[in-house]
């Protein structure tokens, strides 16, 4: 049975989290790795690459049609896993839980199998200022395609969604899609779902939510969530690479063209017609990422032992720390919300420095942040920047890595004085 | 590696004082650049001298690193008096040289944006042979 740690304090203790990290016992530079890029992707606890070796070393086998035991212990493998991303998405069935490589691959899953079909010039695909590209570009491409328009909703100054055009949004067309992120990768603006569920509902339009930036930190309930679908990445939330989810309503996805077609998905095959599997199959074509949701699986393990209220909450600290000490930073300017309207991601600019030039001095230092458009560009053109630095939290980083950062940058402004 | 190494007095110098910065009007050849993993971009005029093939004038505008600006404009100062030609065939190690630091393959392509963006321009004008890994691209990708 896999370690997973269970806390009954009332915080997580990141310095012993930490252990469970091998990347950290590395140095980078004759540094300490100060690991703040989490949010692009997380580093990966011991347990998941164990629960991921011990499928590859017990249990694997080419899973749901083999009729020998060792094919149904991978069958077990995939299908476990599934409940275990069922339960904690709170879905009502497994039948509405589909591994896909990422959230980019279920966004486009939903464009092409729904929106490819349900879309027609008149109609509306409604985005925001705030999403990464891979709820972005799906959108624009498929309603491009289709003859639909692409309408954004705006930011407030704070970086979060202003919702005071949706009426007049409404009247210009019918409103077929609502794509909106849970928490932006970019801000880490948290954004609240509440009226813009009900009103994309109101209108008609399905609504898709791309939870990758979300699911790492904060407990999800598609069900009080409201939404239609959710997109997930596994790498974000201490997974492997190579496998996401896509959450749908049966009702919907039983509808649905399929995405992909070949192997596993199919019911029958004759020269002249195919029919399509059962859900999930039905959207899970060719040899699933077996091991992957394996790994998945053991990740969710992990993260709920520890609890993703204390993971948000640790975040939450982190992050009020990082403002305060960066705000001290000469020449800074600091972008998003209040501490407690944000996801542990903190994006900065230093006057004068390019955010290539300020990572390339904090990797000098040990610290590994991100420099860019973050998969952001239409953001990046509101914030009126190319490019931004972004330093991310996760449940295993510490104060001291947030002082190295606040140290290089220090450094930077030295360089460039 | 240290601070110093890596940004080099002379790499600083061309970032806050970069040569041929600005923009010439009614240019013989343009071209924009970006570099899609950090959103910079680079816009290139040339204006050729009499024989309409010597670069009498090179200038860029954009925004980006400094790498990028610094081995931009380097690159105006080598490119000046040069036949366009000579520049779409020029090396990049020759440019590499001159910054002298060791790139990364992330910042190795801050580094060329000015040089493919000049060779853009020049292809445009003249026809002559794109950079490579955009050879085979069709003329209206190209902005």
């Amino acid at each position: 049975m896999t370690r997973v740690p269970v806390d009954t304090a009332t915080k997580l203790d990141a310095r012993t989290l930490r252990a469970d990290f091998p990347i950290f016992e590395q140095e980078f530079h004759g540094k300490p790795l100060a690991f703040l890029d989490s949010a692009a992707s997380s580093q990966k606890p011991r347990q998941m690459l164990e629960a991921m070796n011990r499928f590859y070393e017990t249990s694997y086998a080419n899973v749901h049609r083999g009729v020998y035991e060792l094919a149904e212990r991978a069958t077990e493998g995939l299908e476990h896993a599934r409940e275990r991303t069922r339960a904690f998405l709170n879905a009502p069935t497994t039948r509405e839980v589909i591994f896909v490589r990422n959230a980019t691959e279920a966004i486009n899953l939903v464009a092409y199998a729904w929106g490819f079909w349900n879309l027609k010039a008149g109609d509306l695909v409604v985005v925001t200022e705030l999403e990464h590209h891979s709820n972005f570009v799906p959108w624009q491409y498929i309603a491009g395609k289709t003859g639909a328009e692409l309408r954004l909703l705006p930011l407030t100054e704070h970086g979060e969604l202003d919702l005071s055009g949706l009426d007049a949004i409404a009247r210009e067309g019918n409103v077929k899609v609502v794509a909106t992120g849970l928490v932006s990768n970019s801000l880490g603006t948290i954004n609240s779902l509440d009226k813009l569920v009900p009103w994309a509902h109101e209108q008609g339009a399905i609504f898709v939510c791309d939870a990758a930036q979300a699911a790492p930190h904060m407990k999800l309930d598609v069900q009080a969530l409201g939404v239609d679908f959710l997109a997930v990445s596994g790498h974000k939330m201490c997974g492997p690479s190579g496998v996401g989810v896509l959450w749908g309503k049966a009702e919907l996805l039983q509808k649905m063209e399929p995405f992909m077609t070949g192997g596993h998905m199919i019911s029958s095959v004759r020269a002249d017609k195919t029919t399509w599997g059962e859900l999930p199959h039905k959207f899970e074509a060719g040899t699933a990422p077996m091991a992957e949701a394996v790994g998945l699986g053991a990740a969710i393990d992990y993260l709920e032992a520890i609890g993703l209220d204390k993971i948000h909450a640790h975040e939450q600290e982190l992050t009020e720390y990082a403002l305060g000490k960066l705000s001290e930073v000469p020449g800074i300017t600091l972008y998003g919300p209040p501490p407690d309207r944000r996801a542990g991601i903190v994006s900065f600019n230093l006057d004068g420095i390019h955010p290539h030039d300020v990572a390339q001095i904090l990797d000098l230092s040990g610290v590994a942040i991100r420099a860019g458009h973050h998969c952001c560009q239409p953001l990046m053109h509101k914030l009126g920047v190319a490019a931004t630095n972004r330093a991310s939290f996760y449940l295993y980083t510490i104060p001291e890595e947030i002082d190295q950062l606040v140290d290089g940058l220090h450094a930077a402004r030295k360089v460039f004085a | 590696m240290s601070f110093d190494q890596m940004y080099r007095e002379v790499i600083l110098d061309h970032y806050k004082n970069p040569h041929g910065h600005g923009v010439i009007e009614d240019a013989d050849a343009e071209a924009d650049g970006q570099n899609p993993l950090c959103g910079d971009e680079v816009s290139i005029y040339v204006a050729f001298g009499d024989d309409g093939e010597t670069i009498d004038e090179v200038k860029f505008s954009g925004r980006g690193c400094a790498i990028s600006q610094a081995a931009t404009s380097m690159l105006m100062d080598m490119a000046t008096g040069r036949t366009a030609s000579e520049v779409a065939t020029m090396d990049k190690d020759e440019l590499l040289e001159e910054i002298g630091i060791p790139l990364t393959p992330v910042r190795l392509k801050c580094a060329m944006l000015g040089l493919t963006t000049l060779k853009v321009a020049l292809h445009k004008a003249k026809g002559t042979p794109l950079p490579d890994g955009l050879a085979g691209f069709d003329e209206l990708e190209l902005t």
